[in-house]
C-alpha cells in the first residue's frame, strides 16, 4: 500500500533531518521525499510518499505528529490526489538513435530543453509512473544522468 | 544580566531544588551564576549518573529533574542517562554546554553534535542561537517535558551565549506552541462505550503502566478497581500502583511476570490498558491477546495506540482524568466468580529452585521488603537481581518501585536511590544490584556521603553477570563468555575506602535479624549478599 503525506513543518534548520531520521529509525520507508517553501515564510511542506502495511502507514501519521516541529499532516491515497514529479535525464545520442529519442519525447510529451552534438537533456513533467516509464524507454538508449524532485502532490478539488 | 544569569534564574522561577551535574570550561559560566542562587548542585562523579539522579529525583517528585554538563565528551557521557529516561518517560531538562557559536562545525575542542546525537531519545531538543531566546526556551521545555507524555529536553548552549547580555529578563506566563497540544481529557463518547462493554464483561481485567504514576492516578485507580471489583495486572513499570499484598492485584505480566497475572490477560473477556506500551517484553504475542476480548487502550501518547496490537476501543487521554470520567458511569458487575478463578492460580507454587549453598535471594527481597517502611522506595538495578525484586518484593501502599524498565540500563539503581533520597529524605530508600550493575555505578559512593544522602545499597553477589550467564546455560551449551566478573573488588574494603557500614550475609542464618540491623543502620551502609551463580530467573 502507497500513501502520501503532506507535512507542514516548522521552517526551522534541522527539521529535514528530524523527520529523516524519524523515517530511518523506525524501518519506514521513503518513496519520495520532497521539501518546499510555502507562502507562510515559516512553513515548509514536505510531501512524503511512503509504502507499508496499515498499521505502518498508520504509525508513520502519528509518530510524525509527535514531533513538535510538525504543524499538520495530511494524508491521502494515490487515487486521491494529484501527483506530479519534475525529471531532467541527459541522454547521449548519435544518428541512427536521434529519431527513437525524438519520438519517445513527443509520445510522452516531454521537451527537449537543451543539446549539443551528443548529448541531449529532456524535461518531463508527469505523474511519477509516467516518469518510470520514461526512465524505461530510455534506459535502452543510454541515459546519462538524471535528476528528479519526487513526487509532488495535492488532493483532488472538492 | 547574561545568558547564564538568565539560565540560572530560569531554574528559579521553575522551582528547581537541585541540579546534577559536571563541569566543564563549556557550562562554568552557568554554574558560577547557579552559585548566585539557593538552587543545590550535586557534583556527580560522571555524567550518566546526573542523568540517573535527576531521573530518582523527578520520579519521587512528580517533576521535572535537571541535569547539566558540558560540552562534547560531558554531553555525549550523558546520553545513556537521556536514553534511559525517554524509554521510562521521566521528565527532564538536560543543559549542556557547547562550544563558542562561531566554531560550531568546525569539530573545535570538547565539540559533538548533542542535538543530532540525541535526536531520537528526546521529546524535543534546542541549540540556542540568540540570548534573547533564552527565557521562552527554558518555558517551553520544562512544559514539553512534564506534560503530555513526559520525557527529556535538551538545551544546548554555545558559551558566547551564556557570556552574551540578554536585552531583558521577562519569564512567560504561557506557553504558546502551535504544534503541542497534548489531550488529557479522554473523548467522553469513546469512555461511554469502554464503559458499556464493562457493563457486558464477565472477566474484566485492568492492566496498568507506568502511565499511572507519571499522570497521578494511583488513588484515581484504586477507587476505581475497588468500586468495581476489577482485578488488576501491571507491567514492570507498573509496579507498586496497587501494594503487592492487595486482594486485587494479581502481579507482573511478561515474560518475567508471574502466572496469575499472565493466566488474568489470556483469560479475560475485557482488558484494558491503561498507562502502559505493550512493550514486547510485556506482550509476548501482541496480535494473540486480542483473541476473543474487547480491548480498550487508554494512553496520554496516541502514537502507543495501536503500534503493536490494534484496539477495540482507543482513548486518548491521561489517566487521572479518565478514571474520573469513568467513575461517573454508574454500573454493577459481578467479578466474584472471576476473581475467585484467578485467585487459585496465585496459590500455585513458583517452579523456581533456588541454591541451599548460598542466600537464596527470592526470600531475602521479600524480606528486605517486608522490613521496610511503608513510603519506602525501592530501585532494584538491571539482571537477575531485577527479576528477582519485581516477582518478590512487596511494595506497601506508599511505596515505590524504581527500575530501568524501557531501557535496561546497569548501573541505574545507586544513582537513581540518590536522587529519590535527596528528592524526599524522609522516605526510606533501598537501592538493590548485582554485581555488575554495582561495578558500573559505585563510583557514586563519593557523591553519597559528600552530599549526606542517607541510602542502603545491597549486592546480590554471585562473580557473575548473572543474565547473561543464565541465557549461556539455556540457549548456548553452558559457555560461559565474558560473564565472569571475579572477586574484585572486595566490598568491605570498598565501603571502608568510603566510610560506608558494611554487613555482609553468605547464608540464610539470622537473615531476618541481619536485614533488620543493615536497614536501621544510622547513616548509608552496603549489605553484600552471596548468591549462588547457578540460581536462576526461569
Amino acid at each position: 500500500m502507497k500513501k502520501i503525506y503532506t507535512v507542514s513543518v516548522e521552517n526551522r534548520s534541522g527539521v529535514l533531518a528530524k523527520v529523516a531520521g524519524l523515517f530511518a529509525r523506525r524501518g519506514f520507508n521513503i518513496d519520495s521525499l520532497a521539501v518546499g517553501a510555502t507562502d507562510d515564510p515559516k512553513v515548509s511542506v514536505m510531501t512524503i510518499v511512503s509504502s507499508g502495511d496499515e498499521r505502518t502507514l498508520e504509525q508513520i501519521e502519528k509518530q510524525l505528529n509527535k514531533k513538535l516541529d510538525v504543524i499538520k499532516i495530511k494524508t491521502y491515497e494515490e487515487n486521491e490526489a494529484v501527483s506530479r514529479e519534475l525529471m531532467l535525464l541527459k541522454v547521449k545520442y548519435n544518428k541512427s538513435n536521434r529519431k527513437d529519442i525524438m519520438e519517445i519525447v513527443d509520445a510522452m510529451k516531454a521537451e527537449i530543453v537543451d543539446m549539443s552534438e551528443n548529448q541531449m537533456l529532456i524535461q518531463i513533467c508527469d505523474r511519477p509512473e509516467r516518469t518510470a516509464m520514461m526512465i524505461r524507454l530510455l534506459y535502452q538508449i543510454s541515459i546519462v544522468e538524471i535528476a528528479r524532485t519526487g513526487t509532488l502532490a495535492l488532493p483532488k478539488c472538492d | 544580566m547574561t545568558g547564564s544569569e538568565a539560565m540560572a534564574k530560569c531554574l528559579e522561577m521553575e522551582n528547581v531544588e537541585v541540579v546534577y551535574g559536571y563541569p566543564g570550561v563549556a557550562i562554568t559560566h552557568f554554574f558560577d551564576s547557579l552559585g548566585n542562587t539557593d538552587i543545590r548542585q550535586v557534583l556527580v562523579r560522571t555524567e550518566q549518573n546526573a542523568g540517573h539522579m535527576a531521573s530518582g529525583y523527578a520520579r519521587t517528585m512528580g517533576k521535572v529533574g535537571v541535569c547539566v554538563v558540558t560540552s562534547g565528551p560531558g554531553a555525549l557521557n550523558l546520553i545513556t542517562g537521556i536514553a534511559t529516561a525517554y524509554a521510562d518517560s521521566i521528565p527532564l531538562v538536560c543543559i549542556s554546554g557547547q562550544v563558542d557559536s562561531d566554531l560550531i562545525g568546525s569539530d573545535g575542542f570538547q565539540e559533538a553534535d548533542v542535538t543530532g546525537a540525541t535526536e531520537s531519545i528526546v521529546k524535543y531538543s534546542y541549540l540556542v542561537k540568540n540570548v534573547n531566546d533564552i527565557p521562552r526556551i527554558f518555558k517551553e521545555a520544562f512544559y514539553i517535558a512534564n506534560s503530555g507524555r513526559r520525557g527529556p529536553v535538551l538545551i544546548d548552549v554555545p558559551i558566547d551565549i551564556q557570556k552574551a547580555e540578554i536585552k531583558s529578563f521577562e519569564y512567560p506566563e504561557e506557553v504558546n506552541l502551535r504544534t503541542y497540544k497534548p489531550t488529557v481529557k479522554g473523548h467522553i463518547q469513546q469512555i461511554k462505550k469502554a464503559m458499556s462493554e464493562l457493563r457486558k464483561a464477565k472477566k474484566p481485567v485492568i492492566c496498568t503502566g507506568g502511565g499511572i504514576f507519571l499522570s497521578g492516578a494511583k488513588k484515581e485507580l484504586r477507587a476505581f478497581v475497588e468500586k468495581y471489583r476489577i482485578p488488576v495486572v501491571h507491567t514492570m513499570m507498573g509496579i507498586g500502583v496497587l501494594s503487592t499484598d492487595h486482594e486485587l492485584n494479581f502481579g507482573m505480566v511478561g515474560n518475567n511476570g508471574g502466572l496469575a497475572a499472565n493466566k488474568a490477560m489470556q483469560e479475560c473477556d475485557m482488558l484494558i490498558m491503561i498507562g502502559a506500551r505493550v512493550a514486547d517484553r510485556a506482550v509476548a504475542n501482541p496480535d494473540t491477546i486480542l483473541d476473543n476480548k474487547v480491548l480498550v487502550h487508554i494512553d496520554v501518547d496516541p502514537a502507543e495506540i495501536g503500534k503493536n496490537v490494534g484496539p477495540t476501543i482507543p482513548i486518548v487521554g491521561d489517566a487521572k482524568h479518565i478514571f474520573e470520567d469513568m467513575k461517573e458511569i454508574e454500573l454493577s458487575i459481578d467479578t466474584s466468580a472471576w476473581l475467585d478463578h484467578l485467585r487459585e492460580y496465585r496459590k500455585l507454587p513458583s517452579p523456581l529452585k533456588f541454591s541451599d549453598k548460598a542466600v537464596n535471594p527470592a526470600i531475602f527481597i521479600g524480606l528486605l521488603s517486608q522490613n521496610m517502611e511503608d513510603r519506602s522506595v525501592y530501585v532494584a538495578d538491571v539482571g537477575q537481581n531485577q527479576i528477582w525484586s519485581c516477582r518478590n518484593a512487596n511494595i506497601k501502599e506508599h511505596g515505590r518501585f524504581f527500575t530501568s524498565g524501557g531501557m535496561g540500563t546497569m548501573g541505574y539503581a545507586i544513582p537513581c536511590a540518590i536522587g529519590a533520597k535527596m528528592a524526599d529524605a524522609t522516605r526510606q530508600v533501598v537501592a538493590v544490584c548485582g554485581d555488575g550493575g554495582f561495578q558500573m555505578s559505585m563510583m557514586e559512593f563519593a557523591t553519597m556521603m559528600e552530599e549526606k544522602v542517607d541510602i542502603k545499597v545491597v549486592v546480590l553477589r554471585n562473580n557473575y553477570l548473572g543474565l547473561v550467564r543464565e541465557y549461556q546455560h539455556y540457549s548456548l551449551n553452558d559457555r560461559y563468555e565474558m560473564v565472569r566478573l571475579g572477586s574484585y573488588p572486595k566490598l568491605d574494603d570498598l565501603a571502608r575506602a568510603y566510610d560506608i557500614a558494611y554487613y555482609r550475609l553468605d547464608n540464610m542464618n539470622g537473615i531476618d535479624e541481619r536485614i533488620r540491623e543493615f536497614l536501621d543502620n544510622e547513616g548509608p551502609a552496603l549489605m553484600e549478599v552471596t548468591v549462588d551463580p547457578t540460581d536462576t530467573v526461569r
